[in-house]
């Protein structure tokens, strides 16, 4: 079975090492067999809903940012569409702030978002950089830890009612008071954590493939075989470790 | 009388901390005396008759002011942060302890330049490139770059400004400081093929289109121009033409100055030392260094610590090349690939601060054509497990890989793994290299990082 994933904008977001990410969902697909096809989708082309069963938007530095954020705007309602239908999104630091309603920068300046995910973002005095820890639970009872880095000036306010991606343990979050870290509607996220995300974190990995393969058949999500994640484990650990021994300070 | 009690107490905290064996002590009495005097710095800095010179840049700022060093050294008494403490507190503790220096050569943190430069007022200053390193300390290149053009423009008007002009970003300062001296590589022979994976700069300064490259050098570096508004590299004062590449031992290349062309060898291997052995021949020759001087005070460098440095221990040659961002890994790569890519090799991650501690960085650099030639690898630093993940995720198998956590175990490893007389590859990030060199300098077999060369 061929899963289509749409990379939006790989030429101008990929400040966090994004393509890692990539390369986690094609390696732990074509370990299960599935075969993952990753496409770029550029300036003025359109993500038609049913076309990508995943959709990944990585981050970016500001300049980029600005050049891909009227773009990423116009591309809303497909996205939002493509949400709706049960596609599945994977979006990180940048492209997560942008798929929210706007990005507000320091000088008051705006740029317009994809009204994906119900929240917006305002540029604060002192970035919050650090390694992050966070608490999720994708599925009812199913709780797991996710850990990462965060580098983004941006806070994140979601909308009352919205359900965050998970609760903070050591490190900032949205926006380094509420406790809380990213965002979720069906099965798209959104998160500053980077680091890249994925290759640490090989549950929120195989969560994504399952959502996209759900989209795929229209079914349910499948259990995935489990694979030899040792190594995955040990940089898991390390990473939580730094968060909760350095995580969340200026 | 102050500053001269000032620098009594500070010396003798850097002499402490050497006997108390916390490093070099190349810090701490800068640290002290900018502490008791904020103003120590300026002070000192107008004492030298020579002035001061700057060299700046995300990668090669040690090599480049290295090679200025070996250049300078027979005509004028130098004050050099030869150990790389490049902050305002290493630059003040390389003033405090090298009495009666004439001229100040100071490798400077690309962070720290608006600050180290207002203080000591340099009279020439080389800047050589931009690249994204260190998100978590530096923050993004855009913002960097914005405090490069602002330290440039508050540069007295005396100041000499030489800058590489195959960046777009860094070549861009030229243009708003007339006098300035460019430096590029002229040969398309060894241009790459395609911008590296998550090269930066590369939209136009001035309209955001993606830049056309007639040719790529290292990274986002070459010659590049905007199809949309012409926006592209300025015309080159000091170029490399005809580069050979020698494998992991020289470089040797055409230096065409307004002065003279003359053929130079350095002892340094890969493109990337020709951008830095540019940058210092610019900056010499801004500092009267005569065109000769140059050729051959380039022909007698020698590597900077840790930089293509070789250290021979107990009959085998430990090759050490630090890495510290995508853009200066993958020219390591690259060059050890052109040389005939080695059987084994030890890569170091470190995630301290001067390491940076974002890691995500190794995902960026492109390993996979050392990856696809090497029959084993080792794996250490206090992220060891996260540089296997990547390795592994790269395809590279598991039966090959070893995970030695413990640096000096997979030093051991290493040596174990090479035969008497042959290399052993090592790339560490900047505080492995640091606990790499303490190691086989602890073991007898290399002078610490703050000892001079005989």
């Amino acid at each position: 079975m061929k899963l289509r994933v749409g990379h939006l904008y790989p030429d101008y977001l990929n400040i966090y090492a994004d393509r890692g990410n990539i390369a986690v969902l094609v390696s732990r697909a074509a370990r299960r067999g599935l075969d993952l096809e990753v496409t770029g989708i550029g300036l003025g082309e359109t993500p038609h809903p049913g076309v990508y069963d995943l959709l990944y938007v990585g981050g970016g530095q500001d300049r980029e940012q600005a050049l891909v954020a009227p773009d990423l705007a116009a591309k809303g309602p497909a996205l939002r569409q493509a949400v709706e239908d049960g596609a599945a999104v994977l979006a990180v630091c940048g492209g997560y702030q942008l798929l929210g309603r706007f990005y507000r920068d320091r000088y008051g300046g705006e740029l317009p978002g994809a009204e994906v995910f119900p929240l917006h973002t305002i540029a604060g005095e002192r970035r919050m950089i650090g390694d992050v820890l966070i608490e999720c639970e994708l599925e009812p009872g199913s709780v797991q830890t996710v850990a990462g880095f965060e580098n983004h000036a941006g806070r994140t306010i979601v909308d009352a009612g919205t359900e965050p991606l998970g609760r903070v343990i050591a490190g900032f979050g949205n926006d380094g008071t509420s406790g809380h870290e990213g965002c979720r509607v069906g099965r798209a996220i959104g998160t500053y954590l980077h680091g890249p995300l994925l290759p640490r974190n090989p549950r929120l990995a195989d969560w994504l493939l399952a959502q996209a393969f759900a989209h795929h058949t229209g079914g349910e999500p499948p259990e995935l075989d489990p694979l030899d994640d040792t190594l995955e484990a040990v940089a898991h650990e390390v990473s939580a470790a730094r968060a909760r021994s350095r995580g969340g300070r200026y | 009388m102050r500053l001269a009690l000032e620098l009594a107490l500070a010396r003798s905290a850097g002499r402490l901390s050497r006997l108390a064996g916390r490093g070099g002590g190349t810090t701490l009495p800068g640290k002290i005396l900018a502490t008791i005097d904020p103003a120590a710095l300026s002070m000192l800095a107008a004492r030298l008759p020579e002035g001061s010179a700057i060299v700046s840049a995300t990668n090669g700022k040690t090599t480049t002011a290295s090679l200025v060093a070996t250049i300078l050294a027979p005509r004028v008494r130098l004050a050099h942060n030869r150990s790389g403490a490049n902050l305002v507190s290493g630059v003040t503790s390389t003033l405090i302890e090298e009495r009666g220096a004439e001229l100040g050569l100071f490798e400077v943190d690309e962070g720290a330049l608006p600050d180290v430069s207002r203080r000591i007022r340099p009279r020439a200053v080389c800047l050589g490139n931009l690249f994204r390193d260190q998100l978590d300390r530096y923050g993004e290149l855009e913002r960097l770059a914005e405090q490069w053009r602002v330290s440039v423009a508050e540069l007295p008007a005396m100041t000499a400004l030489v800058v590489n002009a195959d960046d777009p970003q860094v070549g861009d300062l030229a243009t708003v400081r007339p006098g300035a001296v460019t430096f590029g590589l002229d040969d398309p022979v060894q241009a790459r093929p395609s911008l590296q994976h998550a090269a930066d700069s590369k939209y136009c300064l001035r309209c955001g289109t993606p830049y056309v490259y007639a040719t790529a050098y290292v990274g986002h570096l070459g010659d590049y121009r905007c199809p949309a508004c012409g926006h592209g590299r300025p015309s080159l004062d000091i170029a490399a033409r005809n580069i050979e590449l020698h494998g992991l031992q020289a470089v040797s290349f055409d230096l065409a100055t307004p002065e003279d062309t003359r053929r130079v060898r350095i002892e340094l291997p890969g493109l990337y030392n020709v951008y830095n052995a540019l940058g210092a021949a610019a900056l010499s020759r801004a500092l009267g260094a005569t065109p000769q001087e140059v050729g051959e005070g380039l022909s007698r460098a020698r590597p900077a610590f840790g930089r293509a440095e070789r250290i021979d221990v107990d009959g085998r040659i430990l090759l050490i090349l630090t890495i510290k961002n995508p853009a200066g890994a993958n020219e390591v790569v690259r060059t050890l690939v052109a040389a005939g890519a080695p059987r084994l090799a030890v890569i170091a991650l470190n995630d301290a601060i001067a390491d940076g501690r974002d890691v995500s960085w190794i995902w960026d650099a492109d390993f996979e054509p050392l990856l696809e030639r090497l029959e084993r690898l080792v794996v250490t630093g206090s992220r060891a497990a996260e540089l296997a993940l990547r390795c592994a995720y790269a395809g590279f198998p598991a039966d090959r890989l070893e995970i030695v956590p413990k640096l000096v175990d997979a030093l051991d490893r290493g040596l174990e793994l090479t035969a008497h007389g042959d290399e052993l590859i090592f790339l560490p990030t900047y505080t492995a290299m640091l606990a790499l060199r303490k190691t086989v300098s602890e073991r007898g077999h290399a002078r610490q990082y703050w000892e001079r060369a005989a």
